[in-house]
């Protein structure tokens, strides 16, 4: 199957589902909130962290509000997936297991240029950076591949690698498509086939206006100090509970601090925070990521073993 | 005389750091050898994106033995210190030789240490190496705690001889030296084993990895060229690029294309950066319409569609870039065309520093300095002061948001589609420069008005948020908008004073500051208050202007002192009236550097500095200055009625000569006086008994110093 070429969007998923689930990855599912990029799902910023090994591959659907055409740039979209594996420690083969990946969705490395270009990645929201690649199939970034170095402020010990694939881009290119609306959601031999378009046309239009002209910025700014505010109550309690459990609540905390996050997308892609807001507000959401992050390495989880 | 060869393969290597981690390699491996005892004729080194390589040729087979002596005590001293001696020597007593000394008989050691064994030096040095390579950024992997640029997957070390190849064994962090290497990620998966620096070469090469990067950026070179040659295109030119391309792929494989029609009408300029930006392809012009038409990509692979599936691609990726590119190119035309009135309103909103106000602030303080400084450059005034108002507005452009490398560039584009005479449009280009010590200084006039209003208005600004340069810490690069200036000034035989422009410029500055609100300028009015009747000093008397002339002239003194002029003859012209003028002071400083390196120049210059330190020393003594009445009457002898004349002489020609900015003619005039001076003090005692005789010699002396100090200040002169 790995040979001939995918002919949706939905196998290309597929795919790599089955291909990372037989590479001995836990296919998990998408986090079930706003998030900006698959790395913000707990599976890969908490778990980067301590020394417990992990293998995770997941979807992430990702908004980026300021990314949002109302549906007609053929590349660019407010909503979109990512496909997201995390394996620590890295084994000494991921370059080769990634590029089986590729393979796997009809990329053969013996017709196309597949490169690996340097590009550093860092978040400055969630206090983590490492250092990897872009990864170019005839001159296109088709993933990110990086060695996680450090996250929420804290060394990553043993190193995490991340992949990161832009789904629809890389679709798109495998399927032969220009336009994504275009780009057949399910199997264009099927009774009742759906594009890309028939799904999410209508959706990125209605967030593109919603995301520009209509959310409300003064609620959007009272949930972020709403956010910002809890997370910091939830770190604040005690270990122990009423009845003398000792439970540390660093995954509540990191969802509070997933929401300032996404708020502050929203925020920006309105218009109303300047340069020097800017800076301030991505500063208050990192201190949230390290907090969580301190928290996180004080559970079971997230001990060193 | 064996011959080392190592390799140290990884995940792809940066481009950008391969040349920097070759010439790393090379220095410390050899220094670490050599420093170890061993020497060795020559050393290569070699990458490619996933292996470092170095040969290094006729090493030593081993170290030389070391000798060395070690004194003890004295046959005499007691026994404690013997044994002591011999714990550290780790000899017995009778090993020890006992010589004569000074005071004497003692102990001596005599110590040897055996050569040691190439294999041995190199595993040692190597392991160091790797542990400590200083690559710019580095990293950690999987469960180790070794950090490489990316993951180190293998390292060979072998010493080859007339015997054969040998593993030197090593290992760091779990990794084995061995003997075997990787070919072509795809071309030629899986590993082989080499023997030597010809044989991994050759070996490379079968499995499709050219080993030495300048065989792989001339084969891209030519290869490029040709195919360009043959679709009637020429290469343009880019070692840069050809650089960084030859560091991504281990066998290139050149891919040449065509821009689709469409897009053919956008600036060469834009077509080539976004190219090189994005996609690292070169560019191919025309040489009949001098239009980039076509591409050259760089594959790393061969393929069976001879690399049409990777072309298609790469012209796809192409398309919608030059989209975009075409999408902010006819918006911004549009906008241009329209008068550009939106981006003037909008750089009223960007901040260039939150004290010194917005980039809109800060442009109409550019034009009105640029009205000013017009008619001292020989341009128009209010072409200046229009082209100061347009130099800045591509900043809000589209296109310079995506690439701000094309501001001025597209500024110019702009400015000749809004209607804008060519030398407004150029200046929108050209102030920007010179941008480093390698740029050129812009020439025509409109453009150095701007580019000096531009430089200047940024280092009144900064100096009067005293945000001055301190040691290393220049971070608004406010010593190269000095050096800036500077060229602009010479380069253009600019005649003009500096502080009245300086003047001009900080008060505008100083008034912008003290109009903003008092929390905006916290500093500034905390230092600088208001007096009794609400009155703010004026930037002169802040002095401003006198801090940044100094800065010019140590900026200035650093730029001569490459020029080759000494820093004693700049300080000497420096100290003169009319140093603001720095064009005149450049003149000042040339002729007398030249007079200096005459024999006259430099007997008069001694002759100069006894005539003042003998005046110094009586002024010091009797508590009056010298300085006017000596009458030939009371002359003596010849010298001194010799000296009289030749000074009259001097004083006539010196004085119209200044007057006339003949620096030389003074000079020639000055050298004149060498003879006499020298006769006066060899025949003249000046100190004569007689005090109305000596009073006449000093004052003469005076004379000699007043014409000394007309050209520069002697005094400042050394040697």
């Amino acid at each position: 199957m790995s040979e001939t070429r995918p002919r949706s969007f939905q196998e290309v998923i597929l795919r790599l589902q089955s291909y990372w689930a037989s590479k001995g990855c836990a296919i998990l599912q998408p986090y079930d909130m706003e998030v900006g990029a698959g790395t913000f799902h707990p599976a890969t910023t908490l778990r980067s962290l301590g020394t417990k090994p992990w293998a995770a591959a997941y979807v992430q659907p990702s908004r980026r509000p300021t990314d949002g055409r109302y549906g007609e740039n053929p590349n660019r979209l407010q909503h979109y997936y990512q496909y997201q594996v995390l394996i620590k420690p890295s084994p000494p083969d991921l370059q080769e297991l990634y590029l089986g990946s590729l393979k796997a969705i009809g990329l053969d490395p013996a017709l196309h240029d597949i490169r690996f270009v340097e590009d550093d990645w860092e978040s400055p929201t969630l206090g983590a950076w490492g250092l990897g690649w872009e990864v170019w199939c005839d001159g296109m970034e088709v993933s990110q591949f990086t060695y996680f170095q450090q996250v929420g402020g804290h060394d990553c010990k043993p190193v995490p690698g991340e992949l990161t694939y832009g789904l629809e881009r890389l679709a798109m290119y495998v399927l032969g498509v220009d336009h994504v609306m275009e780009m057949p959601f399910n199997d264009p031999g099927a009774p009742i086939h759906l594009t890309y378009g028939d799904i999410f046309r209508q959706t990125e239009q209605e967030y593109s206006r919603w995301n520009f002209d209509q959310a409300d910025t003064a609620m959007l700014l009272q949930h972020f100090a709403d956010a910002e505010a809890e997370c910091a109550r939830i770190l604040a309690a005690d270990d122990l509970d009423a009845a003398g459990r000792r439970i540390v609540m660093a995954h509540p905390a990191y969802d509070q601090c997933i929401k300032a996050s996404h708020l502050f997308n929203l925020l920006d892609a309105r218009g109303v925070i300047s340069v020097t807001e800017r800076q301030a507000y991505i500063g208050r959401v990192r201190a949230l990521a390290k907090a969580c992050a301190d928290a996180f390495r004080r559970t079971e989880a997230g001990a060193d073993a | 005389m064996p011959d080392l060869l190592i390799e140290l393969r990884s995940e792809e290597i940066p481009a950008r750091m391969q040349a920097r981690a070759r010439e790393d390699l090379k220095k410390l491996m050899t220094d670490g050898l050599v420093e170890a005892g061993l020497t060795y004729e020559s050393a290569a080194a070699f990458s490619t994106p996933r292996r470092l390589a170095l040969v290094v040729e006729g090493l030593t087979a081993q170290s030389a033995a070391v000798r060395e002596e070690k004194k003890g005590p004295a046959t005499t001293a007691p026994d404690a210190a013997l044994q002591g001696f011999l714990r550290s020597t780790g000899l017995t007593k009778e090993q020890l030789e006992v010589r004569d000394d000074k005071k004497g008989q003692a102990y001596f050691a005599v110590l040897t240490r055996p050569g040691r064994p190439a294999a041995e030096i190199v595993a040692e040095v190597l392991a160091h190496v790797i542990r400590t390579f200083p690559w710019p950024k580095s990293m950690r992997w999987g469960s180790g705690s070794l950090r490489w640029v990316r993951p180190l997957q293998g390292i060979i070390c072998l010493l080859t001889d007339e015997a054969g190849a040998a593993v030197v064994p090593l290992e760091v962090e779990g990794i084995v030296s061995g003997d075997r290497t990787a070919g072509h990620r795809f071309l030629s998966p899986g590993a082989f084993a080499v023997t030597g620096l010809e044989d991994y070469a050759a070996k490379l090469k079968r499995a499709h990895v050219v080993l030495n990067q300048a065989e792989r950026s001339a084969h891209i070179e030519a290869d490029a060229t040709n195919a360009a040659f043959a679709a009637g295109l020429e290469l343009v030119p880019d070692q840069g690029l050809l650089a960084e391309v030859a560091g991504l792929v281990e066998w290139p494989v050149v891919l040449m294309g065509r821009i689709a029609p469409e897009f053919l009408d956008l600036p060469p300029e834009v077509l080539q950066t976004s190219m090189k930006e994005h996609q690292k392809f070169f560019s191919l012009r025309n040489p009949k319409s001098g239009r980039i038409e076509g591409f050259v990509t760089v594959a790393n692979v061969e393929t069976a569609d001879q690399g049409a599936t990777i072309l298609k691609g790469n012209q796809k990726v192409l398309a919608a870039r030059l989209s975009d590119a075409k999408f902010f190119w006819d918006r911004d035309l549009r906008e241009a065309k329209a008068g550009m009135q939106s981006w003037v309103e909008g750089l009223k909103s960007v901040t260039f520093e939150s004290r010194l106000g917005s980039q809109a602030d800060r442009i109409n303080r550019i034009a009105t300095l640029a009205r000013e400084i017009a008619p001292l450059v020989g341009a128009d005034p209010v072409q200046a002061e229009r082209a100061a108002q347009l130099a800045k507005l591509d900043l809000q452009s589209g296109m310079v948001g995506e690439f701000p490398e094309l501001q001025g560039t597209m500024g110019r584009y702009y400015a000749l589609a809004a209607g804008e005479t060519p030398e407004v449009a150029d200046a929108a280009r050209d102030h920007w420069r010179p941008k480093g010590e390698g740029d050129s200084v812009p020439t025509e006039p409109v453009s150095v008005a701007v580019a000096l209003a531009d430089k200047i208005d940024t280092l009144t600004g900064f100096w009067a948020i005293d945000e001055k340069p301190t040691g290393s810490k220049d971070p608004f690069a406010l010593r190269r908008a000095a050096l800036g200036v500077i060229r602009l000034v010479l380069g253009n035989g600019v005649r003009a004073g500096l502080s009245r422009i300086l003047s001009n410029s900080g008060g505008r500055l100083y008034n912008f500051l003290a109009a903003r609100t008092v929390d905006d300028v916290a500093d500034f009015n905390s230092v600088d208050s208001v007096d009794a009747i609400g009155r703010r000093p004026t930037v002169d008397q802040v002095g401003v202007v006198s801090d940044l002339l100094s800065f010019f002239h140590d900026r200035l003194k650093v730029y001569l002192r490459d020029q080759g002029i000494r820093h004693d003859v700049i300080d000497a012209v420096i100290a003169m009236p009319g140093n603001d003028d720095l064009s005149l002071l450049v003149k000042r400083a040339e002729a007398l550097a030249a007079f200096l390196k005459t024999d006259d120049g430099t007997n008069l210059l001694q002759g100069l500095k006894r005539a003042t330190n003998i005046l110094a020393q009586a002024e010091a003594k009797d508590g009056v200055e010298y300085s006017f009445g000596a009458d030939l009457k009371f002359a003596e002898t010849g010298e001194e009625r010799a000296l009289f004349a030749a000074l009259d002489g001097a004083e006539a020609k010196i004085a119209p000569a200044m007057a006339a900015e003949d620096f030389g003619a003074a000079m020639a005039a000055m050298a004149a006086l060498r003879a006499p001076i020298d006769a006066f003090f060899t025949a003249v005692q000046v100190n004569a008994d007689n005090p109305v005789v000596r009073r006449n010699r000093l004052n003469l002396l005076s004379r000699i110093r007043t014409i000394g100090q007309s050209v520069a200040d002697m005094t400042k002169i050394e040697g």
